[in-house]
């Protein structure tokens, strides 16, 4: 294929997406968006908690519980203030009503102030680029998602129909 | 240097991994063989970034440089 650097056929992507936390949301859509910018061939199947990130409007938060090593910065002030790496506690946060909201907004702030895409974004370069967005049937079943709740380019498959294509692939990854 | 046309520029200047390769693509898009793209990012993989994505690609990286932390390549559109 003329389209691949002489090569006779694409490489392929395979990304299973099983996080749905605003964090989590990052790894798949960032790395499906490269590789689908090198001319690649790019599936990326939502599994669990993955599933959300199909639906039309992207409600992704941040848990900070469970991710012990998360660093939370100001996004404003000084340079100084901003490098201030502040401690959160587990116990702390989980106690603190509205603190998953906080960190959401202080992540996507600080996301934005650095220049990285939004997830929106970010999913939208995908659909663009052809990037196959294979939600889980059996997922949806269980949680109750119907195909409608997703956006159009989503496609409904099973784990046999998704280790097929990623038998085919030259990368896989679980995230 | 100094020498090549160049037929389009695209400022990636404040974005971060992964939009500089994916905003490279769209705009060779709709550019045509042969064609040139400038490129410009701040961002400090840029240099690792589109080096491996013309590998991969097979778009030719004409010129790839840095000056004070702002990067500008030289895409020439392949195929």
């Amino acid at each position: 294929m003329s389209e691949n650097n002489g090569k006779d056929r694409k490489k392929r992507l395979a990304l299973v997406a099983t996080k749905g936390t605003l964090d989590w949301a990052y790894p798949p859509f960032i790395l499906a968006s490269a590789a689908a910018a090198m001319d690649w061939e790019v599936g990326i199947f939502f599994t669990f908690y993955g599933l959300p990130l199909l639906k039309k409007e992207v409600e992704a938060s941040v848990s900070p519980l469970g991710n012990p090593a998360m660093p939370m910065k100001m996004p404003f002030g000084s340079k100084g203030f901003q490098s201030i790496n502040w401690p959160m506690p587990n116990l702390l946060m989980s106690n603190v009503p509205g603190f998953e909201s906080m960190a959401t907004g202080l992540m996507k702030k600080m996301f934005k102030s650095k220049g990285v895409a939004t997830v929106e974004e970010l999913r939208e370069a995908c659909v663009d680029m052809d990037v196959r967005l294979i939600g889980c049937q059996m997922t949806m079943d269980v949680f109750g998602f119907t195909k409608e709740e997703f956006i159009d380019e989503a496609e409904v498959a099973g784990a046999a129909a998704f280790l097929a294509y990623a038998a085919e692939a030259d990368v896989n990854m679980f995230v | 240097m100094g020498a090549t046309k160049i037929d389009k520029k695209l400022d990636c200047s404040g974005m971060l991994c992964p939009m500089p390769v994916v905003k490279t693509k769209k705009a060779l898009k709709d550019m045509e063989v042969g064609e040139v793209l400038e490129m410009i990012s701040t961002d400090a993989g840029a240099m690792p970034d589109m080096q491996a994505w013309a590998n991969q690609t097979g778009h030719e990286l004409l010129d790839a440089k840095e000056e004070d932390n702002t990067y500008t390549f030289l895409v020439k559109k392949t195929h």
